[in-house]
């Protein structure tokens, strides 16, 4: 039995971080992720770990890399203007195969945008979000529990690719207090971090190690082509082991909605008050947003089902699964536009979600004329 | 300039801590890069420092040092040394961690982390080589380029009122209260490498103390971007770049307050 504490996403996720043996955290002041980065500068002295409050996201995220570089469990967490700042370096970390766990609690956008909750950059996270070929393995939690153990399992995968790994939350899940049970999470042995500069005279062989971003210049790999072999068997590997959703009622499904994040949380309520009405509606929730479910969709989609997908956004995830539809079904989206209130505080509710499942249960749109 | 390398290996041996460069020598003739390396691994050696340090480069020629050396070292994206130094500083604080960058690279690009490790007083050191143009990609102005100085984007020479002065490294960083020693050396003859060469181990000795962020500039010759001989360019050093930059110690103190 681990320790219960009732605390909010934000907060869970450092002591995931803790129980995963994080060494070293470095952060920059942006709402909505501050709980974070304050918890950190509270926490870390006390047990003897590294808390560094960067110049800027930028800095935090070349800190990230040089923890890594040097062998330890090490993380930062931003919100979406961060993130941007960030991927010039999240590409060299996927090239310099670096792991390490990076939090995104996203707010709204494009640009400065409102500071409060959004998700609105599923694209950016899920295709890697800087320049070149690589991808992360991108975690979704939908509860402060989620938090804390999918950032544990965050800091495991990403030593077990050697690849950066991202925790992407929202401002609501941050913020969402809710009772958890903080407990140590097991996933396996894994190899030494041999490769890691800690001063020639560490290393068994009393070999130099050089970390670098370019893949052939100092022999990592003997070319350009081996280097983006490897790359590509690595995005493999972590599609084929790592998927990861939840599937709640979709045995008998014939409405299938796809959400994650806090939209999935609405979107179960939504599902529950159809089912309380007979209507046939189940969802998958993305705990991995990449990967990405497409088999399951697809199964779905060639079995006739449609689709709902509910996302706090203009329609990113909407994209995945018409892709994953392959054409056989109709797609249809509850989007940022459908929040209760226009302000920058609206949201979108179970209602209106219950409100299109019964809509596309009567056929009135979504019909597949196929 | 070939010919006193030559000499200085005739005279003082080859460091243990220079990889042979079996594959042929990398850098143009006349360039001053390669022995700031050399003084780096003379200095590790004779301070048997060698197993703890761990060099930090950046993207530019320098960033072929880091395989000259033989020591850790990390490859950082463009100006990010002092972020990637400070990380592995905090989380490993008994190696010496030390960076090697251009002027563009620390004063430009560079500028963010650069005042972020000054204003935490970062235990690290940070050496600059100033060579007035960026070099790997062509020549073009950099924050240290002087006054009237042609370079590939200043083709009509570097024009105060559009381009604004040369950036003094040395005399700035040694303004910030985190920062224990502060200097500017150069390479030109055998006595400015003997005295830069005392920087550099007065640096690291900085950090060895755990006195505060130590920082060496140290004046580079690059014959291709400058459109120069390597004799000319040692000319051009004494005549032009050190009356802008004069070597020496800009501070030296024992702790910092």
């Amino acid at each position: 039995m681990g320790e219960r504490m009732f605390i909010e996403g934000n907060v869970a996720i450092g002591w995931g971080a803790v129980s995963a043996g994080c060494q070293a955290f470095f952060g920059y002041p942006i709402t909505p992720q501050n709980e974070i980065t304050e918890w950190f500068a509270r926490e870390f002295p006390k047990m003897g770990r590294v808390f560094v409050q960067s110049q800027s996201e930028l800095g935090s995220i070349n800190m990230l890399y040089g923890a890594a570089a040097a062998g330890v469990r090490a993380m930062t967490s931003t919100s979406s203007p961060g993130w941007s700042l960030m991927q010039e370096t999240m590409s060299d970390m996927a090239n310099a195969e670096l792991p390490c766990v990076i939090v995104n609690v996203q707010r709204g956008g494009p640009g400065g945008g409102p500071i409060r909750h959004a998700q609105q950059d599923y694209i950016q996270c899920t295709r890697g979000g800087g320049h070149g070929d690589y991808r992360n393995i991108v975690l979704a939690p939908a509860s402060a529990q989620e938090c804390c153990d999918l950032v544990q399992l965050a800091f495991y995968l990403a030593d077990k690719y050697r690849n950066p790994v991202v925790v992407l939350s929202d401002a609501i899940i941050g913020r969402l207090r809710e009772t958890i049970e903080v407990e140590k999470s097991e996933f396996g042995p894994l190899p030494d971090k041999d490769w890691a500069v800690r001063g020639k005279g560490k290393h068994k062989d009393g070999r130099r190690r050089i970390v670098e971003h370019s893949g052939d210049l100092f022999g990592r790999y003997p070319s350009y082509r081996a280097l983006l072999q490897r790359l590509d068997q690595k995005i493999k590997q972590m599609q084929e082991s790592e998927l990861r959703y939840e599937a709640y009622r979709i045995e008998d499904v014939s409405i299938v909605l796809v959400a994650y994040g806090y939209t999935a949380r609405v979107a179960k309520e939504a599902v529950n008050m159809a089912r309380a009405e007979g209507i046939k509606a189940g969802l998958i929730r993305l705990i991995t947003a990449w990967p990405f479910p497409h088999k399951i969709i697809r199964d779905k989609a060639y079995h006739g089902c449609k689709f709902l997908v509910v996302e706090d956004s203009l329609g990113q995830v909407v994209e995945d699964v018409r892709c994953a539809v392959e054409g056989r079904a109709e797609v249809q989206l509850v989007s940022i536009l459908d929040r209760h209130i226009p302000t920058d505080g609206g949201m979108i509710l179970p209602d209106k979600v219950f409100g299109r499942i019964k809509e596309i249960n009567k056929g009135e749109i979504g019909v597949c004329h196929g | 300039m070939g010919k006193q390398a030559v000499t200085r290996e005739r005279v003082a041996g080859r460091p243990k801590l220079l990889v042979p460069q079996t594959a042929g020598f990398i850098y143009c003739p006349g360039c001053h890069e390669p022995l700031t390396a050399r003084i780096v691994a003379e200095v590790l050696e004779e301070m048997e420092m060698g197993d703890k340090a761990i060099g930090v480069f950046d993207i530019g020629c320098n960033s072929f040092l880091l395989g000259m050396l033989n020591i850790d070292t990390v490859l950082t994206p463009h100006g990010r040394p002092p972020d990637m130094a400070t990380a592995i500083k905090r989380v490993h604080p008994d190696t010496l961690v030390f960076t090697m960058q251009g002027d563009g690279g620390l004063l430009s690009i560079g500028a963010d982390p650069l005042l972020g490790a000054l204003t935490r007083a970062e235990k690290i050191t940070i050496i600059m080589q100033n060579n007035a143009v960026y070099g790997t990609t062509g020549g073009q102005m950099a924050p240290t380029s002087l006054v009237g100085q042609k370079t590939t984007t200043t083709p009509q020479g570097r024009d105060v009122t559009q381009f604004g002065f040369p950036t003094h490294a040395a005399e700035m960083i040694a303004t910030f209260r985190g920062v224990a020693y502060s200097a500017r050396g150069a390479v030109n003859n055998p006595y400015n490498y003997e005295r830069c060469r005392e920087y550099i181990k007065t640096a690291f000795q900085k950090q060895v103390n755990n006195a505060g962020l130590s920082f060496v500039e140290i004046i580079c010759a690059c014959p291709t971007n400058w459109h120069m001989s390597p004799e000319d360019s040692l000319k051009w050093i004494e005549e032009k770049m050190l009356a802008e930059f004069p070597l020496g110690e800009f501070k030296n103190v024992g702790r910092i307050e």
